[in-house]
């Protein structure tokens, strides 16, 4: 069976196409849009942009995809698209889309969870999931989830309670004068700094802190006081060890608090997702711990851990086969869909 | 020819079927709903009672015909994501029109002031002559910076801020968008991409200083805190 894929959340348009085999699911098209470079002047997405983007890029990327995937549009046997959480405007491009898609198509619709399909992608590229812990960390989330099966519910543990990881990196890279987004140039500069440089604070590790939940504001504003008590006294900032001890106190926190997580919930294998989730010092430590703590670490490849279409068909038809009940074509886009809700109408 | 026509760029969400002859324009079948917040949830389901009402099937339609706006961003992209995804799955054109042109197309007659909702105390509007042509806009302002050239009667939602005499619908009907784009659907033209007319820029400050975090005792030379937050949202790669 072939699904295709739609993804708006953000300021990326994608469009996937996934075939399912004999419980296999392999990638056959992954097209992507980004509008990335109309919002760095901005210093973060602005929705407005990215919808218009959308609007713009759907249906060739939807075309992209069937080329690329070398099938025509009778061989769709589904349409997934990503109802939440997100930007609503640019949500509702691509539900619209794929309600369009999928009527005129006359097959069923998927309206699915941004972050299930996170989680869902893993499976193209490392086989079907067993029950599994999931690190989802992006500039819009940053959560840990219990998840026992891909088209079920899902247990959320823990998540921000301020700055989502992505959110802190861009705010330190704007510090720093690093460009937007600023999770790739931080990860550059931070690789010829010494992340001992300067001991930067862990948010909520204490013993009494929700074990569970991140908070990234303080760490935020503690690179911010850094830096300016370096600018007042006249010192240039070393920009490569700020960013490698920001980097490092990100990465030291969103680790154990994964391995902690995966530990307590007797959970074998973590899983880690979302836009940080590319960040090479976060791949490496998580290895490392995880190597050490007899934990099965499932990472996709850069490429798949930003937001992408291909997410989207991955959880599209693992539900197709699992015999899911479609979506109604009334499906709204929600911008604050819980985690607990994988499927919309479900 | 059979022809699907939307349009959502007014609190009203359009959906019709209508047959294109040589010489006539049937409106075959016309679903409305209103909710402005709900122009995604509302679209299909209305584009498919509006199929089954004129008893045909998606598959049958030949063209589809789509407003383009003005109107408020949001629900605008929803009819016009759409069309171009209806037209592209079922392999044929999709014309955009503008809305004005559609709602002066039902209110035929002496000269016409369209005015619309934009919200944010705004509307949009356009005038058209007494054969139905524009003559100037769409333009967005301020109710009072509408224009009332020769216009002796309005149509459109916002109509009764010109204080003319309120005439026509609130919001294009199916016939009015295919009349708009009739010439062209006859003729065979292969339409170009769809246009939204916005109107207006997106809302977007490009950051200004970094804000300082420690006080206000930073030495004389360095930039003040930025006037205003830049309004951007939040990346959720
Ligand atoms: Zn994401």
């Amino acid at each position: 069976m072939i699904v295709l894929g739609i993804e708006t959340s953000c300021d990326e348009t994608g469009v996937g196409v996934v075939r399912s085999e004999d419980g296999a699911v392999t990638l056959l098209a992954d097209e992507i849009a980004s509008s990335v470079e109309q919002h760095a002047r901005f210093g973060g997405v602005v929705p407005e942009v990215a919808s218009r983007a959308h609007l713009q890029a759907m249906v060739p990327a939807v075309h992209r995809a069937l080329a690329t995937a070398g099938v025509t549009a009778r061989d769709i046997d589904a349409v997934a698209v990503t109802a939440g959480p997100g930007l609503t405007g640019a949500l509702l491009v691509g539900v619209a889309a794929a309600k369009a898609y999928a009527t005129a198509w006359e097959v069923p619709l998927f309206g699915v969870n941004h972050l299930a399909s996170h989680v869902a992608v893993d499976t193209l590229e490392h086989g079907p999931l067993p029950p599994c812990l999931a690190l989802l960390v992006s500039g819009g989330h940053s959560s840990l989830l219990d998840v026992p099966d891909l088209a079920g519910p899902v247990t959320p543990l823990g998540a921000t309670i301020d700055d989502a990881a992505g959110e802190a990196f861009d705010k330190v890279a704007r510090l720093l004068g690093l460009p937007f987004p600023g999770g790739p140039h931080i990860d550059r500069m931070a690789a010829e700094g010494d992340p001992r440089a300067v001991a930067f604070p862990r948010g909520l590790t204490g013993p009494r802190d929700a074990p569970f939940d991140f908070s990234f504001s303080g760490l935020k504003t503690s690179v911010a006081r850094h830096v300016e008590a370096l600018e007042r006294a006249g010192t240039p900032v070393p920009v490569a060890d700020v960013a490698a001890s920001f980097q490092e106190a990100v990465v030291d926190v969103l680790t154990a608090k994964a391995i902690r997580a995966t530990r307590e919930r007797g959970m074998e294998t973590l899983v880690l997702g979302g836009g940080v989730a590319a960040n090479s010092r976060l791949r490496a430590l998580a290895q490392e711990r995880c190597d050490a703590a007899g934990i099965a670490l499932r990472v996709p490849r850069r490429g798949l851990c930003t937001d992408n279409g291909a997410m989207v068909a991955a959880l599209g038809a693992h539900l197709l086969t699992g015999g899911a009940t479609p979506s109604p074509l009334d499906l709204p886009a929600d911008s604050s869909m819980p985690v607990t809700e994988v499927l919309v109408g479900s | 020819m059979l022809v699907l026509a939307l349009d959502t760029a007014t609190p009203a969400v359009t959906a019709g079927v209508v047959e294109l002859t040589d010489t006539g324009i049937v409106q075959r079948s016309v679903h409305v709903t209103h909710d402005a917040r709900k122009h995604a949830e509302l679209l299909m389901p209305g584009v498919l009672t509006a199929c089954a009402d004129a008893g045909v099937a998606l598959r049958d339609l030949h063209a589809v015909v789509t407003g383009t706006g003005p109107g408020p961003f949001t629900g605008l992209r929803v009819g016009m994501v759409t069309a171009a995804a209806l037209g592209d799955a079922l392999g044929i054109g999709v014309h955009g029109v503008c809305t004005h042109d559609a709602i002066a197309a039902d209110a035929r007659g002496e000269a016409l002031l369209v005015v619309t909702d934009a919200r944010r105390r705004e509307v949009y509007w356009a005038a058209y002559d007494a054969d139905g042509r524009r003559v100037d806009g769409p333009h967005v302002t301020a109710p009072a910076d509408v224009v009332g050239h020769a216009a002796v009667r309005a149509a459109g939602g916002s109509a009764a801020v010109s204080g003319l005499p309120v005439v026509g619908p609130e919001s294009p009907s199916p016939a009015g968008l295919v009349t708009v784009a009739a010439d062209a659907l006859r003729a065979g033209v292969v339409p170009g991409p769809l246009e939204p007319l916005y109107l207006r820029r997106p809302d977007a400050v490009e950051p200004g200083a970094r804000k300082r975090v420690t006080g206000s005792s930073a030495p004389a030379g360095t930039t003040a805190p930025a006037p205003t937050a830049s309004p951007v949202g939040e990346r959720s790669a």
